[in-house]
């Protein structure tokens, strides 16, 4: 995948931690996602479209999440309700659309946040687009940044 | 000082709330969405509004635009993650008389709902 695409998302996670969690995040090395590979236990999910397509998921492990999401409310979240789910719309939210923002030249347009809950839980990007993780850290645990984009004249990719 | 708020997000709504109760103000509604809150502007008639861009139904530049046609002047601030300058430019073309980028510190927002305020006296 593109490095000018991949870079904005990793910047806003930067950004968003820090602003809104007061966060430090430790990025790993982006590696391609195998098609039927789980992602944690909880995944926030945006579509984009337009210049550049695809989906965008942040995905965290259920610790992580729980701590994620109390910092960023303010209160103590235990479990995995409405209220938890709503929060981690919230933060994919604003990844996909600060990253968006800084896609030079691109017109795009981002879809209404969707959250999964579930172990081992699959998302399925569609059979074209090659998904990369991007491993993250911080000091309420681990999450990653799933992107399955690509540029909308770009040709389709092979997932081998 | 009736302020509504405008996210389809409770969390960001609440976050908002919060600022806003940091800073004096209690006379707080919500709404989800535009539809939801075209149906509150009537009855709760608010001084200052919070709009959020990308919402279900209907979304803030298109509440915004139908509370400007119905030629409500009350103040706007647009909250979103819409930070493209060509969306700055069309939400103030739609009558937003400021603009807030999420994510954002407590500081910024109470800094922007003060100035438009300020803006809002002033005029």
């Amino acid at each position: 995948m593109d490095e000018t695409i991949i870079a904005p998302f990793i910047k806003t996670t930067h950004h968003l931690f820090a602003t809104m969690l007061q966060l430090e995040v430790r990025v790993g090395q982006p590696a391609q996602k195998e098609a039927d590979a789980p992602s944690y236990d909880v995944s926030g999910i945006i579509s984009i479209a337009g210049d550049v397509v695809g989906s965008i998921v942040l995905s965290f492990r259920e610790e992580t999440a729980t701590r994620v999401v109390s910092l960023f409310t303010g209160s103590e979240v235990n479990e995995l309700n409405d209220d938890l789910c709503d929060a981690i719309g919230e933060l994919v939210n604003m990844v996909a659309g600060g990253a968006k923002a800084q896609l030079q030249g691109k017109n795009c347009s981002i879809s209404t946040p969707s959250v999964i809950i579930g172990s081992n839980h699959v998302v399925h990007t569609g059979g074209d687009v090659v998904c990369v993780s991007i491993p993250c850290d911080c000091d309420c645990g681990e999450f990653a940044i799933e992107l399955a984009v690509k540029t909308a004249d770009a040709p389709a990719a092979s997932a081998a | 000082m009736r302020i509504l708020l405008i996210d389809d997000s409770k969390t960001m709504r609440n976050i908002q709330r919060s600022i806003l109760t940091q800073m004096g103000h209690t006379e707080i509604e919500e709404a989800c969405d535009g539809l939801d809150a075209l149906s509150k502007v009537g009855g709760f008639k608010p001084d200052l509004l919070l709009v959020d861009w990308n919402m279900p139904n209907m979304d803030g530049l298109s509440f915004v635009k139908e509370y400007r046609g119905q030629g409500n002047k009350s103040p706007i601030i647009m909250v979103t993650t819409e930070a493209e300058k060509s969306r700055v430019i069309e939400a103030i073309k739609a009558g937003v008389n400021n603009y807030v980028v999420k994510p954002f510190t407590p500081d910024v927002l109470s800094q922007r709902i003060e100035e438009t305020l300020a803006r809002t006296a002033a005029a």
